[in-house]
């Protein structure tokens, strides 16, 4: 997030696009429920009537794929109209006309076909957003979980730099993200193209220094993304594997593909809390410690880095992972004592030295609450607002973008469009909210959500058994009828591993963010007769 | 800046409830249906006081301050009527503080017993509600509520979804969902604001009952394991168990606030599912001991011990890198697990593997 | 709208009306005016046709809005000021002082950005007293007149828009007001640029949907925000602070109703009548045991013997008079010592009860003062909105002490316990409700402690009302043996031969009273104890 989670509540607007807030990060979407009540405008654009639409000024209801033509479409009737920001726009961007050339012929009329939203909502939408101010963008995976997802991103960025919403309280654009601590995991250089602190590996000045922090020449190539590492491993160019607190043969995309790939594996460690589906395929399963079995911390969201305290012992001999980790890389260096660490402080003290963004950041000084990166001093307070007054890059630059369709369109064979999501009562692949009886009472199975226009002609009711297909594999789930979504569109979650959606979704990449198009699958539906 | 008196000692603030400034000079106002977190109510008629001029008592937690105002927060009037309120409200309360869940952790009994009500003058009926355990997580005892509305607030001002709210009037007047269903028949979302605001055993965690009392449990805050907002909260341990969720009210990011996982979820750490000890596949471990080892749980694998599943998973590693290259590992890294050992584990990878196969399921 | 425009229909009702005249429907509760009552709220109801604007206009309709709109809002005020008129709701605040408080909030705020209203007047039509219905006979008769006291005083306080709550129980005055509105929307009285002065004021209904406590105006204000109606503390008072945290005045109907004839005729004029501190004229919804019951409009300061015994004809089959309960179930019952009392807001309010909305109840002497003060805890128990623990759970604990007196089952400690709940009901109560709850109590434990210390003390109602707690005697000495008695009796327990004094067989009556309604020579008597078959009465 460019903004912080408490700015939400001074902005006069919201975009919210590919997130369905109120349940997949229910605080947030509890403030912006608060700030609508008082007063602030809502715009909700996604193909299924989530909670916030009901209490939105407008409900856009685009096909899954179609983010950028809406975006550019909105740009559109914000210049044509002369809405934008024209201060913000001449004194910190670069690159206007050029996105004004590529936007010039995304007319409401244009969008609306593509889109499938009326051009007087998305005329509307663009002067709702243009003229509240700050305006607050929110997204989520319904964004960047698309071939084009990068791109899309940046036609958000476009959409608030035209309105000068960057820099300002109760604006930004605010990817929410969706795990505790993927903001932390992508920090700390859990990425294959950068080290901690979004430092590139190609970069040799920046490489050179890590070489010196860490004592030995390093690669320079970049490495592979997971989906690629399991298309590596299915053609026998990746051997070994070790994966620490993922399920990927529930999370990842085109199931079968990935079963196949961890099979073909000359070795596999897991090391996780729970004996999970990709554990049954592993060589080694290293017991870890849960979140309140050890010391640490995880970066939300809005870049605050926030101690977790160990609370509890272990269960048995689990270990936390920060231990088992340095004890296998000892014994990979062949010096256990180069990788003895004596608390997990300790291991922060090491990272934020070679983290300009962590470097201010200790655990001494989170013991008093937590600090929002870039922090690059022990005396800086920490950042609440990005691009304050500057850009990191200077100045601000529009990047056009032409809407790409998503990889897979429904035809004749594959008629309908699935659509995958969280709900509020699971998470990820659940092998913790399983655990948790309550809240198997609350949601017990997988529904797909199907409109009664689509379900009709299937002979579907509410309650029946669908098999649902796509190119790469088939899953039966039970229907809920429903007019919260789009006619064409059905929605399932990845919550249950019995229902497992992946197994029809297609592993293609966004070119540069190099994720899989989970929001966007060719599917059949037919009824299983029981 | 406003000039009164508070009990006769000179005051200066700059505006607020009588109660903000008498509490910010250190002067204790009993509350009920008060809460730091939400818009002051009127309603408990617990923290009344002597406005001079005024006819009737008046609430310091609505009540603004003026200039030359002159409050008494301890005069026999006001205690007296305090007493009244809380007879009252003793009329029509179960007297079961010996087992029930809020025991120590009441507001109501700490006021009783401060205000020394040993008896109530009043008798008659009193509310007769069995106990609603017919959803998950909250517990409903709706004979100990006391109508102070913090939950019907909680659900309304915090979390803005308005599941519950007084239903009949008079002494039928009962906190309730809309034609007084299940919570789950109604838009609860299930995230027990109503429970942390709740100042007696009305509302309370299913699942913690009997686990421990307020005194024999200690908190440890931390943040939650689940989405990307990071919520703070505190864990209620007792005997080396997680008993509780209790919302810690002191952070910027959620405000006490939680969701149905933050407050509720924590029951997997101590599933007996969980992975206690290492495993080997069995061959691996023939392999490396030359034994059938010990059986375990899951088909195909054996029990092992630290030293020999880490010399394993080295000698693994080392082999495809010596094999194939660097290159032919991967690693994966975790969203769920905490910066350092993302740093350590991506530092593993660089460093002793010479491979930058580093990933985790940021983009799933 | 043009004065002259108003002025041409004015002439042209007049005409019309002159011609057609008004069949004025046979109404039991509004008859013709009786000598001694004055009126003003009520001068067109049953004279004019509600549901044609004309007709209100050929009354003079609209001209004091005319008149109001070519004076500025700090005359207007002051005007009403001057008039001396105090709100008719209960609380007897002046209306002009309301609408002061809420200008000065106006203007001590920015001009809301978002098109909203910078201010709201409320026309408080939830008339909740039981046996009142002045403000209904004004919305259902004369619906104009309150549309035309709104536009003025909105004008005053500077709100555009208005509402009024009126109960559903009333459905001929919403369907009136549902025609008045549109009729003067369409002359352009009310809506956009009024007289072309570039005032804007427009009116909707909101309806209630049954609670007493929604009269209180803060709870009011709550039901039409869309919320359950329950009070709020004050301050901040809703002229700094109403309907959606805008400055509201909220006005009750016999209030606004007097205001389009303050401004036609004068404030010297309104304050012409009354007294001193109480001006102009009060409406009453007369009930009880007085033989002509009804709704009039008399000047402030009449005293309660004459409106009892002059307008109301007096008591109910030659019974003595024993209380009259004035404003409500808030208000106070006062025996016969204040018949002579003047009615207004101050010497009601220093005899212990209230003005209230106007609501009088005549009780005889077969009336129990503890049983009328358990009627009417237990109303307001029954309307309590629960929010404060001393009028949900304190009202229940004197309705419990009230019922066990009329049950026999009273001690001598629960007159003390009555005493104690009254007195802090009253001091720590949320609102006016709570607080108000106990006046019927502490005015009939005041005036007529005898009767509860029999209840207490002797087991006996001497009113004849408790059951269980006297029975009938026949005095030896009256009866003429007529027999009626004996005829009436169900149980067929009255033995006597015709001119012979007649006896109950006590130990079988059950003490119904059909024999001492019908003795027309007060020759049954009520005496303590119960016969065995005087059974409990059902109790909620």
């Amino acid at each position: 997030m460019t903004n912080s989670i408490e700015d939400l509540a001074k902005a006069k607007a919201f975009l919210i696009i590919g997130s369905n807030t109120t349940e997949q990060h229910p605080i947030i979407g509890a403030g912006v429920k608060r700030a609508v009540r008082r007063g602030a405008k809502l715009i909700v654009a996604d193909p299924r009537r989530i909670e916030l639409a009901r209490m939105s000024s407008l409900h856009l209801m685009q096909r899954p794929g179609s983010d950028i033509a809406l975006l550019n479409g909105l740009c559109h009737v914000i210049i044509r109209e002369g809405l934008y920001d024209k201060a913000f726009v001449a004194d910190r961007t670069e690159g206007f006309e050029e996105m004004k050339a590529v936007v010039d012929k995304y007319t409401p009329a244009y969008v609306a076909e593509i889109t499938g939203i009326p051009a007087e909502d998305i005329q509307a939408a663009a002067r709702c957003y243009a003229t509240s101010k700050p305006a607050a963008i929110l997204y989520s995976m319904g964004i960047t979980q698309h071939a084009c997802g990068h791109a899309t991103v940046m036609a958000i960025a476009n959409l608030a730099m035209l309105c000068g919403n960057l820099g300002v309280e109760g604006g930004g654009v605010n990817p929410l993200r969706g795990q505790n601590n993927v903001q932390g995991a992508c920090d700390m250089g859990g990425l294959p193209d950068v080290f901690p602190g979004y430092q590139k590996v190609a970069d040799p000045i920046l490489r050179a220094k890590m070489e010196t922090a860490w004592g030995t020449p390093l690669s320079d190539k970049p490495g592979l993304t997971v989906v690629e590492m399991m298309n590596a491993a299915h053609t026998g160019k990746l051997k070994a594997m070790y994966i620490m607190g993922e399920n990927p043969l529930v999370t990842d995309p085109d199931l079968n593909h990935v079963e196949e790939a961890l099979k073909r594996l000359d070795f596999l460690v897991i090391q996780d809390i729970f004996f999970t589906e990709t554990a049954a395929l592993a060589d080694v399963i290293l017991p870890a410690a849960a979140f309140a079995e050890k010391d640490g911390t995880f970066s939300n969201t809005e870049r605050r880095v926030q101690l977790v305290r160990k609370a509890v012992e272990p269960p048995g001999e689990a270990k936390p992972d920060w231990q088992i980790i340095s004890a296998i890389a000892g014994r990979l260096a062949g010096d256990k004592g180069s990788w003895e660490y004596d608390s997990s402080a300790a291991i922060m003290a090491e990272a934020a030295a070679i983290t300009p963004q962590y470097a201010g950041i200790s655990h001494k000084r989170l013991e008093n609450g937590g600090i929002q990166w870039p922090c690059p001093s022990a005396d800086h307070p920490g950042t609440k607002i990005l691009h304050l007054g500057k850009f990191s890059r200077g100045l601000g630059k529009f990047m056009a973008v032409e809407s790409i369709p998503p990889a897979e369109l429904p035809d004749a064979e594959y008629p309908l469009t699935l659509t995958t999501g969280r709900r509020l009562q699971h998470y990820h692949s659940g092998s913790m909210t399983h655990r948790v009886a309550g809240l198997n009472t609350l949601l017990p199975e997988e529904r797909m959500e199907i409109h009664p226009a689509d379900a009709e002609p299937l002979g579907l009711a509410d309650g029946d058994m669908a098999l649902i297909a796509s190119r790469r594999g088939q899953v039966t789930a039970r229907v809920q009828r429903t007019d919260r979504i789009k006619p064409g569109v059905v929605f399932m979650t990845f919550h249950f591993p019995e229902t497992a959606v992946n197994l029809l979704t297609i592993a293609m990449l966004d070119p540069v963010a190099k994720i899989p198009e989970y929001k966007a699958t060719a599917v059949r539906v037919t009824r299983v007769r029981s | 800046m406003t000039t009164l008196t508070i009990n006769g000692k000179t005051i200066e603030a700059p505006g607020g409830t009588i109660l903000e400034v008498s509490q910010a000079n250190g002067i204790r106002i009993p509350t009920l249906c008060n809460h730091p977190a939400l818009a002051p109510k009127g309603a408990c008629r617990l923290c009344l006081v002597e406005v001079k001029g005024s006819r009737v008592l008046q609430p310091a937690c609505t009540f603004p301050i003026s200039e030359g105002m002159e409050v008494q927060t301890e005069s026999p009037k006001v205690r007296a009527a305090r007493k009244f309120v809380l007879e009252l409200l003793l009329s029509d309360h179960p007297k079961d503080c010996m087992t029930c869940e809020m025991c120590g952790n009441c507001e109501l009994q700490d006021l009783i017993y401060e205000y020394g009500v040993k008896e109530t003058p009043f008798v008659g009926d009193h509310h007769e509600y069995p106990l609603d355990d017919r959803d998950p997580f909250i517990l409903r005892d709706m004979e100990k509520c006391i109508h102070c509305r913090r939950c019907i607030r909680a659900c309304d001002e915090i979390q803005a979804v308005n599941a519950i709210t007084m239903i009949n009037r008079g002494f039928r007047s009962k906190v309730a969902t809309s034609f007084d269903t299940r919570l789950q028949d109604s838009n609860c979302v299930f995230c027990g604001q109503c429970i942390s605001v709740c100042p007696t055993g009305a509302l309370t965690e299913k699942d913690s009952h009997g686990q421990g009392r307020v005194w024999q449990t200690t908190k440890v805050t931390t943040t939650c394991p689940y989405c990307g907002v990071g919520c703070n909260f505190d864990l209620n341990i007792r005997d080396g168990k997680v008993v509780k969720v209790t919302s810690n009210w002191n952070n910027p990011v959620n405000k006490g606030a939680l969701c149905v996982k933050g407050r509720f979820g924590w029951q997997f750490l101590h599933s007996p599912d969980r992975l206690t000890i290492p495993l080997m596949k069995s061959s691996l471990w023939k392999e490396h001991k030359g034994t059938e080892g010990a059986p375990s749980r899951y088909e195909g694998f054996v029990e092992a011990d630290w030293e020999t599943a880490l010399d394993a998973v080295a000698k693994g590693l080392l082999t495809a890198k010596s094999e194939d290259g660097p290159d032919a590992v991967g690693i994966l890294a975790s969203a769920k697990c905490t910066n350092e050992e993302n740093y350590l584990i991506q530092k593993l990878a660089r460093r002793e593997i010479g491979t930058n196969n580093i990933d985790h399921c940021a983009r799933l | 709208m043009t004065l002259k425009e108003l002025e041409r229909i004015r002439a042209k009702a007049q005409k019309e009306l002159a011609v057609r005249g008004v069949e004025i429907s046979p109404d039991s509760e509004l008859k013709p005016p009786r000598p001694g009552e004055v009126r003003v709220v009520l001068r067109n109801c049953g004279q004019i046709d509600p549901e044609r604007i004309e007709d209100y206009i050929a009354k003079d309709g609209y001209f004091a809005l005319y008149k109001v709109l070519n004076m500025t809002p700090e005359q207007v005020i002051e005007e009403a000021k001057r008039s001396g008129l105090r709100g008719r709701g209960g609380a007897g605040f002046p209306p002009g002082q309301k609408w002061f408080f809420a200008r000065q909030a106006v203007a001590s705020r920015p001009a809301p950005a978002d098109g909203t209203p910078p201010a709201y007047l409320i026309c408080n039509g939830d008339e909740g007293d039981p046996g009142a219905f002045m403000d209904r006979a004004v919305l259902e008769g004369d619906p104009n007149s309150v549309l035309e006291g709104m536009a003025i005083a909105a004008y005053a306080m500077g709100a555009t828009q208005g509402y009024i709550y009126v109960r559903a129980e009333y459905p001929v005055a919403v369907e009136h007001l549902q025609t008045a509105i549109p009729q003067a929307r369409r002359l352009g009285l009310l809506g956009k640029n009024i007289f072309g002065k570039g005032f804007d004021f427009d009116v909707d209904i909101r309806i209630g949907a049954g609670a007493f406590v929604c009269g209180e105006e803060t709870a009011l204000i709550d039901s039409i925000e869309g919320r359950r109606g329950e009070p709020r503390p004050r301050p901040p008072f809703p002229a700094v602070s109403g309907l959606w945290g805008k400055p509201t005045s909220v006005n009750n109907v016999e209030t606004l109703a007097n205001i389009p004839q303050i401004f036609l005729n004068g404030a010297d004029w309104f304050a012409g009548m009354g007294t001193e501190k109480s001006k102009g004229t009060k409406t009453f919804a007369i009930a009880g045991k007085v033989k002509n019951a009804g709704l009039i409009e008399v000047p402030m300061g009449i005293t309660m013997r004459e409106i009892i015994y002059d307008i109301g004809e007096g008591i109910l089959n030659k019974k003595k008079f024993k209380a009259a309960q004035t404003g409500g179930p808030l208000g106070g019952c006062l025996p016969a010592k204040y018949l002579d009392t003047p009615i207004d807001f101050e010497s009601l309010a220093a005899a212990g009860s209230l003005m209230g909305s106007g609501g009088l109840i005549v009780l005889d002497e077969n009336d129990c003062m503890v049983d009328v003060a358990r009627f009417f805890m237990d109303f307001t128990q029954d309307e309590s909105c629960g929010k404060c623990p001393p009028c949900c759970l304190g009202t229940k604990r004197l309705l419990e002490i009230l019922t066990r007196m009329t049950q026999a089952e009273g001690t001598a400690e629960d007159l003390q316990t009555i005493e104690y709940l009254t007195e802090n009901i009253s001091t720590t109560s949320l609102c006016a409700l709570g607080q108000g709850s106990v006046n019927p109590v502490v005015t009939t434990m005041r005036h007529f402690r005898d009767e509860y210390e029999s209840h207490v003390y002797k087991k006996f109602c001497p009113s004849g009302v408790c059951k269980g707690m006297f029975h009938y005697e026949i005095l030896a000495d009256v009866c003429n043996g007529c027999g009626v008695c004996r005829k009436k009796c169900p149980d067929k327990v009255i033995k006597g031969d015709k001119k012979v004094v007649h006896e109950i067989d006590l130990p079988n009556c059950i003490v119904c009273g059909d024999c001492y309604k019908a003795c027309k020579f007060d020759a049954i008597a009520i005496r303590p104890g119960p016969t065995p078959k005087s059974r409990l009465p059902e109790r909620r």
